[in-house]
């Protein structure tokens, strides 16, 4: 028996022992079996159990931001001036933002990418397991940082998740020493946890796995691994530039000292915008694993999704400036971002077009995980629309700093990025507890976020076209009946995710009836060979991809 | 032999070390963020304690995990694709350290070719220059900042010339070790390694004069942008010496101990490697900082 054999990972498999290995790969005598109790997740090196930490960390920290937006949404239900200080409105906007963006998005992305990686390309567990304990581990201590800083003399950091110079250097509280802190363990946290799902991809897949077909989802995390160490490290030097400006004296970002505050925006946005599709690529990858299971239809244009991941990621290096139009700079430079920017709606374009062209006259069966798939293509569709005017320099002059904005990224990374791990979690989930999830929760969750998220983002294009400035506590009288319906929305949408965690609460207890290993009609992938649950090791010995 | 080598993959039992290691990185963010506001803000507190505590944690973590490491790879738990895993993880932590350095990179070249030459009224910024700051001449380096403060320019002739050929010959010397290790010449690798650690240490020993005379002449952290970007790459660049010798010191010993054999010596690479890439940081410094 000859089968396709990798060479770059190890050029000389006997064709017969493979044989050997691929009838036993799903065996199960463990030479260690899950242990118990609270040093299990301390100590772990097991790819589930820190995939399960990450992803419940990531859903604390969800609910934990999700309650900071609706101390906002509270605030500006009405106008004026009458729940809370505008200096701790300004704290909830910043840490709600880094919360999800650092707390929430990325961990929950990490943690699928623990759990589902290594089964999906055949591998026994990640490269590096116990620096991916590290990596998990440390991230609780950087939130718990954060988080006690709003408690600190001052106040927390109110200066926006964006810590523009000079808010977060000269007129910031001194715990900003404290929020620099935090932002470099995540980074570090970041650096180590991609530095592991690269070498696991690169190295760790079965005979067999050939680069091009590794499912989109592995696909997408590499390139977005490669992503983060590239620009969490600028994060962390971005973040030492404010501390040694606000505490030592030096000016990078004072034009009295030869600095300008402009640099800071151009050094973050450098992080900032392949940041944003860290938190989307994977979600991409979701998407196209989704898609073809419950159209029963082989993906459309396997290859072209791997190629416009790529150059997604390689034009959010040269994108930054978009963030920037109405800092003064040079019209050529605005040109120039302008332009590269509308460039990323051609990858882009293409992925939406295949998925709809894998639905195209596919067996399509509307279940949970689908639904969600769904949602995700149109309302993500949206937010990039809305993205492509932003994207006009002489109309961004217009919408910079509006509600509009805020519109725009809510759709891409609520109704984007979270929409689409809300479908991983129904898509794996009952592999992850071999029962199936309560499948009347999961449409109240799906109908109830549906209708709320878009009762709470759209209107907001509505007040941004008009005028309504993000980051403000208050408002004008003709923005009063919008904000009502906004913040009914997102209280709607805070509420609706509770099911969500009653839902994953059953779960975890193994409630339900039995799955199957393939769990879903259509599924394909090594991840549907093993059985449900997911046995504590897997893929000791590698299977044989042909 | 490939299937064989795919059983052997080692994944490690449970580890205490990493949850040393993330209390250890917290006390020393919390230590390093209250120190820092305690002792520019002429405060009382715990700052310095918990730093010193975290980094003693840390100490130990690393002290732990690498004789777990070192006991593993010794008794033969290591297989070639794990070695494999390790040097990619190497060079991809040393890409993220590049990263880090281009931003500060990032930082010169903009405030020479950008910021000051606008503050000095160029592109479409000739009323900046006459609103703000009518006097201010853009120059670089930047020795009259806008607000007025004044510092003098380091040359690089003399120490700094002297420091690049130290850091140039000790990547020579360590090519040497590495090469002696190879072809299994025990003395030659000692030898090779010691003058390395040694120049290194003179070079951090040089580094640190050549601070204090920079404070002598007025050119300090806080003497405008050329300062902060003078003592910030050079600094940081200090600190990865710093670490790049510690790293050596340690395979020195482990040397001496007989740990590494021509073909298994992932860790005195991985330091190679590391010190190579701080090498080249420096050439790029001594360039961009000192002579242009």
């Amino acid at each position: 028996m000859v089968s396709t054999t990798d060479t770059t990972h190890s050029g000389d498999h006997d064709a017969d022992t493979q044989d050997h290995v691929a009838s036993d790969h799903i065996d199960d005598h463990h030479h260690h079996e899950a242990p118990y109790g609270i040093s299990r997740w301390l100590l772990t090196t097991n790819h589930k159990d820190i995939g399960t930490l990450y992803l419940w960390f990531a859903f604390i920290m969800f609910l934990v931001g999700g309650a900071m937006a609706m101390v906002i949404r509270a605030e500006l239900f009405q106008p004026g001036l009458q729940i809370v200080e505008p200096n701790f409105f300004n704290q909830m906007t910043t840490v709600h933002g880094l919360i999800m963006v650092f707390g929430a998005v990325m961990p929950a992305f990490t943690g699928l990418a623990n759990w589902m990686i290594p089964l999906m390309i055949g591998a026994p567990d990640m490269a590096l397991p116990r620096m991916n304990n590290w990596s998990f581990w440390i991230l609780p201590f950087a939130f718990l940082i954060l988080l006690s800083s709003l408690f600190m003399e001052g106040g927390g950091p109110a200066f926006g998740w964006t810590f523009y110079a000079p808010l977060s250097t000269t007129y910031s509280s001194d715990s900003t020493a404290l929020f620099v802190f935090s932002v470099h363990i995540m980074g570090i946290s970041s650096i180590m946890g991609a530095i592991n799902v690269i070498v696991t991809i690169f190295n760790m897949r079965a005979p067999g796995m050939t680069y091009m077909k590794m499912p989109l989802f592995v696909w997408t995390w590499l390139i977005t691994a490669f992503l983060l160490i590239a620009v969490m490290p600028v994060l962390a030097a971005a973040v030492t530039m404010v501390l040694t400006d606000k505490f030592f004296g030096t000016s990078f970002f004072d034009a009295a000292g030869g600095g300008d505050p402009v640099l800071f925006q151009h050094i973050f946005w450098f992080f900032g915008h392949p940041e944003v599709y860290i938190m989307i690529l994977p979600a991409f990858g979701i998407i196209s694993q989704i898609v073809p299971t419950f159209s029963r239809k082989k993906l459309f244009g396997y290859a072209s999704m791997v190629y416009a991941t790529g150059a997604i990621a390689l034009l959010s290096f040269i994108v930054w400036g978009h963030h920037m139009f109405t800092t003064g700079m040079p019209v050529e430079y605005e040109i120039f971002f302008m332009f590269a920017t509308m460039l990323v709606s051609v990858p882009t374009g293409v992925k939406v077009f295949n998925w709809v062209a894998t639905m195209w006259r596919g067996s399509i069966s509307f279940e949970i995980p689908m639904m969600f798939a769904i949602a995700f293509i149109v309302l993500f569709t949206i937010g990039g629309l809305s993205g492509l005017m932003l994207a006009i320099v002489p109309a961004d002059f217009q919408y910079h700093d509006t509600y509009f904005v805020v519109a725009h990224f809510h759709y891409v990374l609520v109704t984007g990025a979270i929409f689409s791990i809300m479908a991983a979690v129904y898509y794996w989930l009952p592999k992850w507890t071999g029962k199936m999830f309560d499948i009347t929760l999961a449409k109240w969750h799906f109908w109830c976020s549906l209708v709320s998220v878009n009762v709470l983002f759209f209107p907001m294009h509505f007040v941004g076209l008009a005028g309504m400035p993000r980051r403000i506590p208050d408002y004008a009288l003709q923005f009063a009946d919008f904000n009502k319906w906004i913040s009914v929305g997102g209280f709607a949408f805070g509420l609706s995710q509770l099911i969500f965690l009653a839902l994953i609460i059953k779960a975890c207890r193994h409630q339900g009836e039995s799955v199957s290993s393939q769990v879903w009609d259509g599924a394909e992938g090594l991840e549907w060979e093993i059985p449900s649950p997911a046995p504590y090791h897997t893929f000791e010995t590698p299977p044989i991809v042909r | 032999m490939a299937e064989e080598e795919y059983q052997k993959y080692y994944v490690p039992a449970q580890s205490v070390w990493p949850i040393v290691g993330a209390v250890a990185l917290f006390l020393i963010a919390v230590g390093a963020g209250n120190f820092i506001i305690e002792s520019t803000r002429d405060k009382d507190g715990y700052g310095a304690y918990t730093l010193i505590a975290g980094l003693g944690l840390l100490l130990v973590m690393i002290v732990g995990w690498f004789k777990n490491q070192i006991d593993e790879s010794m008794s033969g738990l290591y297989s070639a694709q794990l070695g494999r895993s390790y040097r990619q993880g190497m060079a991809w932590f040393i890409f993220s350290e590049v990263m880090f350095f281009a931003a500060f990179f990032g930082a010169l070249f903009y405030a020479r070719t950008i910021s000051v030459p606008w503050l000095g009224g160029a592109s479409n910024n000739a009323m900046t220059n006459e609103v703000l700051w009518p006097t201010f001449e853009a120059v670089w380096p930047l020795l009259t900042t806008p607000g007025g403060d004044t510092s003098t320019q380091m040359g690089w002739f003399g120490l700094p010339l002297a420091n690049t050929i130290i850091l140039l010959i000790s990547s020579v010397t360590l090519h040497y070790a590495h090469t002696s290790l190879e072809t299994d010449k025990r003395n030659s690798v000692k030898i090779c390694l010691g003058l390395t650690i040694l120049l290194g240490v003179i070079f951090l020993g040089l580094q640190g004069y050549e601070y204090i005379h920079a404070y002598d002449i007025g050119l300090t952290l806080d003497s405008g942008v050329y300062g902060n970007t003078f003592f910030l790459l050079t600094g940081f660049h200090g600190l990865h010496v710093t670490l790049g010798t510690v790293i050596l010191m340690v395979l020195f010993f482990r040397v001496v101990w007989g740990h590494f054999t021509p073909k298994e010596h992932f860790a005195f690479q991985a330091g190679a490697w590391y010190w190579h890439f701080v090498d080249v940081v420096w050439v790029m410094l001594f360039f961009f900082v000192y002579i242009l």
